[in-house]
C-alpha cells in the first residue's frame, strides 16, 4: 500500500509553518533529525505507520468498554452526523460548529505521529487532520485565555461503556493554550485517507504526539477557552497517576509501573520493548514549552 | 436427587482427563498468539489469559470444600489436580513475563521490588511453590494430616495476594476484578467459625 515513505527530512524541514502545508511527511522528531544531520538524508530513522488492522482493533475507549476489542466491537452503533462541535469560553465568536463545515474551512494534512500509550505500548500513526491552532483562531481566542477544555460525546444509548460508572462521564481533558496552538497538535480526522472509524474517535479528535495517548481526547463535541486549568478526567481519577501534562517522559515512572520502555503493535509474540524517547520523539519541537518546569512534579 | 446424580456423574471423570483439558489450555493460547488470534498485542494477552486462568483455577480450588459442605457435590478427587494446574499457569504466566514481556535482568529486579503488583504476585506464587512441592502422596504421608493442612491454609493468603495483584495493576476500578475479590473473600469467610466450619481433625 501507500504511505511508506521514509523519513529523509530534517528538523529545518519540519518546522516551517508553510512547509507543512498540503504536503504529505513524516514527523520523526529530533531522533531522527539529528541523526539525518550528521550522516545525511537517506540514513535518518524511518517510522513504518502501523496497519489499519493495528490501527483500528487495539483502542481504549472505554466509552465502548474497558477491552482493547471492545471499541472495535461496539463503536459501530455511534451515528457521527449531524455533528456539532460548541466552542466556547474565551472566544469572539462561540457557537456550535457543524463538522462538515469545520472540514470545508480547515487544511487538511497527513502527519505521521508516533503513539505511545500510558500503558506501554505504542504504534505509528498516519493521521489525517488539521491543526487546532487553525480551528482555534476560526473562533477567535480572547486575550486571557490560557487554557483549552475538551470533552467527549456523552450519549449512553449509543456508547454501552458509559451506563457504567467505569469514570466519572463525560469525558474530560485540557491543555495549556499554548500546547494547544503548537503546530504539531492536530485534530485528526482520518487515518490512511479514510474517514476516522468510530473506534478511533469519530469523527474528530484531538492528537497530541508527545504526550501520552489518554490526554488526545476523541469524538470531541465541545472545546471551551479558559483562563483556569481545567480539570481533566484520568487526573482527577489518579492525582498521583496521571498528570495534567502527561507528556512521554522515559525517566518519570508511572507510580505503579516503568515508563522507560515501550512494546510497538504489531511485533508479534516475540517482539522485543525499545526504549521510549523524551517527549515521544519530539523533544526538539516541544522541550521548549516546558522549560524551567520540574517534569518529575509536573508529570 | 440431583446431587447424587452429579456425584454419580462426577466420579466416572478420570483425574487425568482433568490434568489434560486443563493443561491443553496453555498450548493452545500459545498457539493462537504465535497464529494472530489474540490480536495485534499477543504477548500481553497470553500474559493476561495465563494469569485469569490460574485465577479462576485457584478460586475453583476453594470453592471445593464449601460445594461439598454447602451443596453436597463431591470434588474432592480433583482438588489436588486444579491446584497442581493452577500452580502450573502461574509458572507459565510467570515465564511469560521473564521472557516475553520483560526480557531484560535488570528491568525484572526493578519491577520485582518497585511495582507493588508484581511484588504482590510475587508474593502469591512464593507461598504457593511449597503447597505444589507437597501435593503428592508422599509428602502427605511424610508431614500428617495435621501439619499437610496447617501448611496447605497458605493457600488462603495467596489467593488472596492473587486477587490484590490483579486489582493493583489494572488502570482504574473496572468491575472484573472487584467481583474476583468479592468471590475470594467470600469463599475465604465461608472458612470462618461463625460460618460454620465443621470441626474436624
Ligand atoms: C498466584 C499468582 C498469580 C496469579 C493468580 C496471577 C493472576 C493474574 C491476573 C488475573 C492478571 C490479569 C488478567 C487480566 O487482566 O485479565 C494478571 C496479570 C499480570 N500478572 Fe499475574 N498473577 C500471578 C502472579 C504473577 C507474578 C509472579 C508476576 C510477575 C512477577 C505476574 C505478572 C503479571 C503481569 C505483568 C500481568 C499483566 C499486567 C498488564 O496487563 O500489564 N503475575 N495476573
Amino acid at each position: 500500500m501507500a504511505h511508506r515513505w521514509r523519513n529523509d527530512l530534517t528538523h529545518e524541514d519540519v518546522t516551517p509553518r508553510t512547509a507543512w502545508l498540503n504536503r504529505r511527511q513524516i514527523i520523526g522528531g529530533l531522533a531522527g533529525a539529528g541523526l539525518a544531520a550528521m550522516v545525511g538524508p537517506g540514513r535518518a530513522e524511518t517510522l513504518e505507520p502501523n496497519s489499519w488492522e493495528e490501527i483500528t482493533s487495539y483502542n481504549n475507549f472505554y466509552e465502548f468498554g474497558t477491552g482493547k476489542s471492545d471499541p472495535a466491537e461496539n463503536a459501530g452503533a455511534l451515528t457521527t452526523r449531524p455533528w456539532t462541535v460548541r466552542i466556547d469560553g474565551m472566544v469572539d465568536r462561540p457557537g456550535d460548529y457543524d463538522f462538515d463545515t469545520i472540514m470545508r474551512k480547515m487544511t487538511m494534512e497527513e502527519r505521521i505521529y508516533r503513539f505511545r500509550c500510558v500503558e506501554t505500548w505504542s504504534m505509528v500513526v498516519p493521521w489525517n487532520g488539521f491543526e487546532l491552532a487553525d480551528l482555534l483562531d476560526l473562533a477567535g481566542v480572547q486575550d486571557g485565555a490560557r487554557y483549552v477544555a475538551f470533552e467527549t460525546l456523552f450519549r449512553p444509548t449509543e456508547m454501552p461503556g458509559q451506563r457504567l460508572p467505569i469514570l466519572d462521564w463525560p469525558y474530560v481533558e485540557g491543555l495549556r493554550l499554548d500546547e494547544a496552538r503548537h503546530p504539531l497538535t492536530i485534530m485528526a480526522t482520518g487515518i490512511y485517507g479514510k474517514p476516522l472509524p468510530n473506534q478511533n474517535g469519530a469523527p474528530l479528535r484531538l492528537v497530541v504526539p508527545w504526550k501520552y495517548g489518554f490526554k488526545s481526547i476523541k469524538s470531541v463535541v465541545r472545546i471551551t477557552l479558559t483562563d483556569t486549568q481545567p480539570p481533566t478526567t484520568w487526573n482527577t481519577i489518579g492525582p498521583d497517576e496521571y498528570g495534567f501534562y502527561a507528556n512521554v517522559n522515559p525517566n518519570v515512572d508511572h507510580p505503579r509501573w516503568s515508563q522507560a520502555t515501550e512494546r510497538r503493535i504489531g511485533g508479534g509474540l516475540f517482539s522485543r520493548r525499545k526504549p521510549t524517547l523524551m517527549f515521544n520523539g519530539y523533544e526538539a519541537e516541544v522541550a521548549s514549552l516546558y522549560e524551567g518546569m520540574d517534569l518529575k512534579k509536573n508529570y | 436427587m440431583v446431587v447424587v446424580w452429579i456425584n454419580d456423574r462426577l466420579r466416572r471423570i478420570p483425574i487425568w482427563a482433568v490434568y489434560l483439558c486443563g493443561g491443553l489450555y496453555a498450548p493452545y493460547l500459545f498457539w493462537q498468539g504465535a497464529t494472530g488470534g489474540l490480536g495485534v498485542e499477543p504477548i500481553r494477552e497470553l500474559e493476561r489469559a495465563l494469569g485469569l486462568f490460574a485465577l479462576k483455577l485457584l478460586v475453583a480450588g476453594l470453592a471445593i470444600s464449601p460445594a461439598r459442605r454447602l451443596a453436597g457435590v463431591n470434588l474432592l478427587r480433583f482438588r489436588r489436580a486444579v491446584g497442581l494446574l493452577a500452580f502450573g499457569y502461574v509458572c507459565v504466566h510467570l515465564l511469560v513475563w521473564l521472557v516475553l514481556d520483560v526480557q531484560s535482568l535488570p528491568l525484572i529486579w526493578a519491577d520485582i521490588v518497585k511495582r507493588p503488583y508484581v511484588t504482590i504476585g510475587m508474593a502469591a506464587f512464593v507461598l504457593l511453590i511449597p503447597l505444589a512441592a507437597t501435593s503428592n502422596d508422599r509428602s502427605l504421608r511424610r508431614l500428617g494430616p495435621v501439619r499437610w493442612r496447617r501448611l496447605h491454609r497458605l493457600v488462603y493468603p495467596a489467593v488472596l495476594l492473587a486477587g490484590l495483584h490483579y486489582a493493583t495493576l489494572v488502570k482504574g476500578l473496572p468491575i472484573q476484578p472487584i467481583a474476583w475479590l468479592a468471590a475470594i473473600s467470600f469463599l475465604l469467610m465461608l472458612r470462618l467459625r461463625p460460618f460454620g466450619r465443621p470441626s474436624r481433625v
